[in-house]
């Protein structure tokens, strides 16, 4: 408890503190300023965005991965933990390498919301995959081939069958998806440096020494995380029911 | 479910090229772009005394905040699993904190605490103890980040390993270190390699927070993520060259990371 106050509670108390420092009308201004709405704005949706559709595209990953069989397959399996094990800046520098000024694709997302979307893809997408996959492989497909024999069709099999077993391990990943690209900054401060992410507007405060708006925009965004948190505490408690 | 094979066909194809675009393309482009003039040009980029030092740092760090957070992991999950203190709940929750705290923020934090102004930093600058902008606050940014790993690989096979075989070891007359090392150490022996191996990989590859607390002075508090940042906000072709070659390095090394997170992931799963 001492060694999590030292490192995490007592820094994270501190945020607070000088947040409210100067009064709480202080701290709405620091919120309520275009640049800080704007930043905020431009975050949440694109975190939204993402964790929608990585909840997608992670749900089919962790489909393929389960119910299909092909060759490489373990392969594609060990790199879904891609994104985990590589530093984020790295991931930043891969994606200017792909998308940026001087891309062989010609197309050029860098300093766009395009290039924010896609970094936060790349950092979040084993979040849904590994949430699902364990969920997927303990699921009797005896259910799903009932239903296919009594004549539904491949989709309804999916919406009444496989879809509420998994329903909530999709949202705690997609959850999870969301509190990350909320926060995000490796990925993003190479490829995204002219947007105005919160995480990147919080940084570029800290630079220019203005330390009570850092903490006011970081306080907006600590309280998001503990929305996620206890959001995904009460979803899995319910799953332990 | 039974479907049919075009569609399963699809679907994998759909899968495999979403994952080839995100993952595979952009790291093949960064090897190419390493490599493009040449091995020794980019080996000349590995070699220059500030890489050299920035790899080592990053190591040292990571070789500090590794075995801290191992052993306050184990420790944790004990106290989690099988404590009977107040507040385990509560505790319980907010080791998951790090996890969704924007590491932006963790740099903001530790300025205000232990920087020049923040709450402690009077304190360590009349000590003599500079942690802002020097490595001893690059670890401790390390350290907050890649906290719950650890706690969180362990908690659940501890759960699993039940209590029973430890209370047969102290009704034997084994003290608690004995029934620690020789009863509880071996069944929880993979969860905590794993957690290791995790820990490890965000503490190497952490930038936001450790961008933050660093001077980013090359030579002393530059780590390797960070002279990636460097390099490639630097103008012109050469400092861009040197900003793959670092970036090269780090993927060489998260792959390594990648290769032993597949193999104790599955130990993992075998001895469970």
């Amino acid at each position: 408890m001492i060694y999590l106050s030292i490192f995490v509670l007592i820094p994270l108390a501190a945020v607070v503190v000088k947040a409210f420092a100067q009064g709480p009308s202080t701290f709405f201004d620091a919120i309520t300023n275009s640049v800080a709405l704007n930043a905020l704005g431009v975050t949440l949706g694109a975190s939204l965005v993402v964790a929608a559709i990585s909840a997608v595209m992670g749900t089919l990953v962790a489909w393929v991965l389960v119910r299909d069989r092909f060759p490489g397959q373990r392969f594609v399996n060990a790199l879904i933990d891609l994104p985990f094990a590589l530093p984020t800046i790295v991931a930043g520098l891969t994606l200017v390498a792909l998308y940026g000024p001087d891309s062989p694709f010609g197309l050029s997302l860098a300093y766009t919301r395009a290039g924010v979307l896609l970094a936060l893809m790349f950092v979040t997408l084993p979040f849904v995959v590994r949430s699902v996959q364990p969920v997927l492989i303990d699921l009797n497909p005896e259910a799903e081939e009932c239903a296919a024999s009594l004549g539904a069709s491949n989709w309804t099999t999916f919406r009444r069958i496989v879809f509420p077993s998994i329903r909530q391990s999709i949202v705690s990943g997609a959850a999870l998806s969301f509190a990350r690209g909320v926060g995000e900054f490796g990925a993003i401060v190479l490829l995204a440096g002219k947007v105005q992410i919160a995480s990147i507007v919080i940084f570029a405060d800290i630079e220019s020494d203005a330390p009570q708006a850092a903490a006011s925009l970081s306080v907006v965004l600590l309280l998001i995380s503990l929305i996620i948190l206890v959001l995904l505490r009460v979803l899995g408690n319910r799953h332990a029911h | 479910m039974r479907i049919s094979t075009p569609a399963r066909l699809s679907l994998r194809t759909v899968a495999v090229l979403y994952l080839a675009v995100l993952l595979l393309v952009p790291l093949g482009l960064v090897f190419y772009r390493t490599f493009q003039h040449g091995f020794s040009e980019a080996w000349g980029w590995m070699t220059t005394p500030a890489a050299i030092s920035a790899l080592s740092l990053t190591l040292l760090i990571a070789a500090i905040a590794v075995p801290l957070n191992t052993i306050f992991g184990i420790i944790c999950a004990h106290v989690l699993v099988r404590g009977r203190v107040r507040g385990r709940a509560i505790l319980d929750a907010l080791i998951d904190l790090p996890f969704v705290v924007s590491p932006i923020i963790v740099g903001l934090a530790l300025i205000l605490v232990y920087g020049e102004s923040g709450w402690f930093g009077n304190w360590f600058i009349n000590h003599g103890i500079r942690i802002i902008y020097a490595p001893a606050g690059m670890v401790i940014a390390t350290v907050f980040v890649s906290l719950p790993f650890v706690v969180r690989e362990v908690a659940p096979v501890l759960r699993e390993a039940g209590e029973e075989q430890e209370e047969a070891a102290a009704t034997l007359g084994a003290s608690w270190w004995q029934t620690f090392r020789r009863v509880t150490m071996p069944s929880i022996r993979w969860g905590v390699a794993y957690g290791v191996v995790l820990t490890s990989a965000r503490a190497l590859g952490e930038i936001g927070a450790v961008l933050v607390v660093s001077s980013n002075v090359a030579g002393s508090t530059l780590t390797l993520p960070l002279l990636v940042y460097q390099r490639d906000s630097q103008i012109g072709p050469e400092a861009v060259s040197g900003a793959y070659a670092a970036a090269t390095e780090l993927i060489v090394i998260s792959l390594a990371v990648l290769l032993l997170m597949t193999l104790l992931g599955q130990r993992r799963e075998q001895v469970r």
